[in-house]
Order: structure tokens, then sequence, then C-alpha cells
């Protein structure tokens, strides 16, 4: 149990949990990011994911932390607020 | 019989009055002493300390020290505080009690009624219940970052609403927490003083400011005023509030220099508790509901005090029908800020031909009868009036002569220009003599307010919703709670 606790100063109309923002109606002219955590064979993933995804003719990018010990940095972030309107992010092992 | 005295080590009348305690105990009355500071506190009464103070909340103590007299049902018969001889022989029923001691001294202030105190105990002893639901923070979470991400900021950081910041705003209102103000748009959520004040402590807003920010949702929430309509405008447009009367004295509001700009607790935050009940209760946001196609920086807060200092001057509250000396608050559909400078004009005729020159740039120079305005008077700029003699009502009459001009040059495509008003409009609005005024009757709100200095007024042009006066009016009522 926290042991700070704020009330909610909205009509409360909404969930206390956030909810997650609805998945796109369509992919045709979106472009996804790739991300690769960097663990062993996050990329090979990507690799086999990314033919899918540009032969359904949906554009995609390619991002890559670092390292996957740590949360991406700031930059990765951006740029994929910045250059796609999805993303994927590959876990794998 | 049985007693309970409560005192603290602190007060004096309460040092004072332990030889009478302990003749009630030598008497062999039942008597319970609690201590609500030092826990050995009077030494050899075997004091019960109240170290969170509740036993004192629950038993309503204002004073130290208090006796509480209980018949064998355990129903309070009789309570007295401070010491007086006579009292505290009454109700202990011993004659000699205090013999050699001072007639009268007045007790002190107890621990569980200092400011900021009473309030944890309300919460504590269950006395006031809080209805919204709690948002737990996590450990290592930021409140200030909790409070972003949720969506309740309207981008500056909110003090975070706390059960005891909240409980401390509810005291400055008599009003109930679940009483419902009213439905706020544009979801029509009902508004209860609770959500006011937690909106309140997330603004920044001291309790005192209850009264007032109650006040201008009251007024806003009246239908002619069109608070859907004005947080939904493409429009430059929110909410101004124009306070008047003693309760802008009280709360220290600004009224004088730099009225209309930032610096002042109570105009900052009172204007944005405002906005911040729109977004948070009535779900009024930017780029959603509110389609503002650029907005003004008097959206995140619009609120200053007229300047009552002259009272040869009558206050725009009681020229709207609140009652002389009482508290009213003036809503008023905003844009921004316009600066008026004239350093050469002289009479009060210059003056307001002057005036009425930047008063038709309202909304746009052709546009007749399509927004009101408020005009505020700096100081220097009403000692031109005022050594003329002229009050309220010869400004208001003066400035609405000054405003009229010949119909035809207001007309779509006069010089040449598409933009202005029709020629049905130009029927409908113009006088014997062919001139048609910029406001509608009524639509001119003239206020003071400002420092000295300078030959500077303002106008804060309205909302082109203004055009339809008969449904969209600024609205003006005296407060509820003074």
């Amino acid at each position: 149990m926290a042991s700070y606790t704020m009330r909610d100063p909205t009509a409360e109309t909404s969930a206390v949990l956030r909810e997650r923002r609805p998945p796109p109606a369509v992919l045709a002219g979106k472009r996804v990011a790739l991300l690769s955590i960097s663990k062993e064979r996050s990329d090979e993933f990507m690799d086999a994911l990314e033919p899918l995804i540009r032969a359904a003719g949906v554009e995609t990018i390619r991002f890559k932390k670092p390292t996957h010990t740590k949360p991406a940095p700031e930059a990765i972030l951006q740029g994929i607020v910045e250059q796609a309107d999805l993303v994927v992010e590959a876990l794998a092992d | 019989m049985r007693f309970i005295a409560v005192v603290k080590e602190d007060c004096p009348t309460c040092r004072l009055a332990v030889p009478a305690l302990a003749e009630m105990r030598s008497a062999g009355l039942a008597l319970d002493v609690v201590t609500q500071d030092n826990p050995a506190f009077p030494d050899g009464l075997a004091p019960r300390h109240d170290a969170d103070l509740l036993e004192s909340h629950r038993l309503g103590v204002e004073i130290v020290p208090t006796v509480v007299a209980y018949d064998d049902t355990g129903t309070e018969t009789a309570r007295i505080y401070g010491w007086n001889t006579a009292e505290w022989r009454a109700l202990s029923g011993l004659s000699g009690l205090g013999d050699g001691l001072p007639e009268n001294m007045p007790g002190c202030g107890a621990l569980n009624v200092m400011p900021g105190v009473a309030e944890r105990l309300a919460l504590a002893a269950g006395d006031l219940k809080l209805a919204s639901r709690e948002i737990a923070v996590a450990e290592e979470a930021d409140p200030h970052e909790v409070a972003y991400d949720r969506g309740w900021t309207d981008g500056l950081p909110v003090i975070p609403p706390t059960d005891l910041r909240i409980a401390r705003m509810l005291a400055g209102t008599s009003r109930k927490p679940d009483e419902v103000v009213g439905l706020v748009p544009p979801n029509l959520s009902p508004l209860t003083v609770e959500k006011a004040a937690i909106n309140a402590v997330m603004a920044g807003c001291r309790p005192e400011y209850m009264p007032l920010l109650l006040g201008a949702i009251e007024a806003a929430l009246e239908p002619e005023f069109a608070m859907h309509g004005l947080l939904c405008t493409l429009a430059f447009s929110g909410p101004l509030i124009i306070a008047n009367g003693p309760v802008t004295r009280r709360i220290g509001m600004n009224s004088g220099g730099n009225a209309l700009g930032q610096g002042n607790r109570a105009n900052a935050t009172i204007g944005r508790a405002f906005q911040l009940i729109i977004r948070n209760v009535g779900g009024g946001r930017p780029q959603e509901i509110d389609r503002a196609i650029l907005g003004q920086p008097g959206k995140y807060t619009f609120c200053f005090a007229e300047d009552e200092s002259d009272p040869a001057w009558q206050p725009l509250a009681q020229s709207r029908g609140v009652p002389a000396g009482k508290s009213g608050v003036t809503m008023f559909h905003a844009d921004g800020v316009t600066g008026f400078v004239d350093q050469q004009s002289r009479t009060p005729e210059e003056l307001c031909r002057s005036l009425s020159m930047q008063l038709w740039s309202v909304n746009h120079p052709r546009l007749a009868r399509w927004a009101n305005a408020v005009l505020v008077l700096s100081p220097n700029h009403y000692d031109i009036f005022k050594a003329a003699g002229w009050g309220r009502a010869e400004v208001e009459a003066g400035l609405i002569q000054a405003l009229k001009r010949p119909v035809e040059t207001k007309l779509r495509g006069y010089d040449g220009h598409p933009l202005g008003i029709t020629p049905e409009q130009a029927e409908m609005y113009a006088d014997e003599n062919g001139m048609i005024d910029k406001f509608h009757p009524g639509g001119l709100y003239v206020v003071r307010a400002g420092g000295p200095g300078g030959l500077m007024s303002a106008v804060i042009g309205g909302w082109t919703g203004g055009r339809n006066n008969a449904e969209v009016r600024p609205v003006t009522r005296a407060l509820q709670e003074e």
C-alpha cells in the first residue's frame, strides 16, 4: 500500500487505472518502429518480422537500445515519438 | 459523578489550577486528568497523555483547562473552562476548593484547535469523510508527475491534493462537502464542494478563497453565461472573474498595480482553480472539446478585483444589482488584454472619443454588436473623468455617445472591404440618425483597476458569442457566503 495518497479531482468517469491507447483501426499509411532491446536474438526476431510488415505495405523504421539492462535513453524514445506511429518492442532471448 | 480535566503544561492557568485538581483527587472524587503536552504534567496526578489529541478533539475541548462532569450514566452534566473559583467549587461540590488562588484567570487555547490541527483530527476521528476516490502514489513515484500523467494539470505543476490539504480547504467554507454546486459543462458532471476544494488545493488557493471561488462557479453556471459554449469555442475567450466588495480586501486581492498581471496569489489561484474545475470535473480540455484556434494566456487564470478606494465611483457589482457593502462576482467572456495608451486627452469628451477608437477594434473594427467588452480604467485616466465630476453613469453614457458611428461605414463592402454587418443588421440596429452602436445595450463593462503613473487603460475584448446577446450575457452574482 502506498503511503502517499491523493484524491481524484475529476468527475471519476474513467477507471482508476489509466487505459491503454486504442490500437489504430488501420495500419495503412502508418510507420512502425521496431525497437530492439539489444538482448540476444532481438535483432533476429526483428529481421524476421520486418519483411512481413513491409509486405503488408506498412513502412518500418529500426531503433535499438544500447543495452537491455537499462531503460531506453530519452533520445531513442523521442526518436520513436517523432518518427513512428506504432512501436514493436522485441524482447527475444 | 465523574470528572475529566484537560490541561497542558504550557498554559499558566493550568499550572495555577494544579493544586485544585490535587484537592479534588484527595477529596476522593473520580477525576481523570488528560495532558496535551508534557506526559508527566501535572506531577503526581497520574495524567493520561493525549498524544494524538484525539481524546481532546472528541471531548470538543477548545480552552484549557477544561473540566467536564458526568453523571453515573456517563452523560455530561456540566463543563467549565479557565479558572474561576466559584465555578470550580460549584462543579466539584468542594466549598473550599482553590483557597488562596485568584478569583478568576482565563484559560489558554487547546492544542487540538491550533491552526491546521483541527482538520487533521476531524479526518482521524472520522468527522470528515471525503467521498472522492483515493489515488495511491507508489513509493518511488513523484505526486507531481502522477498529477501530470493523469491529465489533471493545465500544464503548470499542481499542489498534490492530499486529505489534509483538502480538509483545510473545506474549512474555508461553511458549505457541506457533499453539497452539489452545479453541473459543470461540457460533461454536465456534478460539482460538489469537495471537488471544488480538491481543485482549489491543486491551484494553490488558500481556504479563505473558497466563498469567492464557489460564487464564481455559480455565476458561470447560470444558463445565460453559456459556459459550455465559452469553453468549446473556436475563439480566444475564457472566463474572466471580476471581484467586488469586502471579500477582495479580506483575502488580499490585487486591484492596483499590475492587477491584470502576475504576482498576487488570490488573483492567480482563484482564476486557475476555476479553469481546473472546468478541465477536471467538466472534462473541458484543449484540443478536445475546447476547440480554440489560438486561445490566450488568460485561459490559465484571469481574475482581478475592482479598485473601490473612491466612494464616488460605483463598483461594478453594485451597478449590476449586488447590494451596497456586499461582495459580488462578475463573470465575463474574455479575450486577451489590449493596451490603450493616450497621454494627450485632457477632457472627458476627448478621452471618450479616444477610447471609442480602441473599443471599436474589439473582434474587428467593422463588426458591430458582435461582442461585449470590459474597459479597465486606470487611476490616471479615471482622474480626468473625476475632475469633471463624472461618475459611472456619466462615463458609460459618454462612451456610448462617443462609440456611435454612421451605419453605412460598417456595412459589408464599404470602402471596398468585404467584412462588415449585413444590410439587415444595419436596418435593425441603426438609430433615427443613421448611427450604430458598437455594443449591445449594457454590453460595455467599465471597471477601475491599476496603479498610478501612466495614462494607460485596458480593453478586454469579449467573445464573439456575445453577438447573441439574448442567449449569452456576462453574469453578476452576490456571494452566498460573506
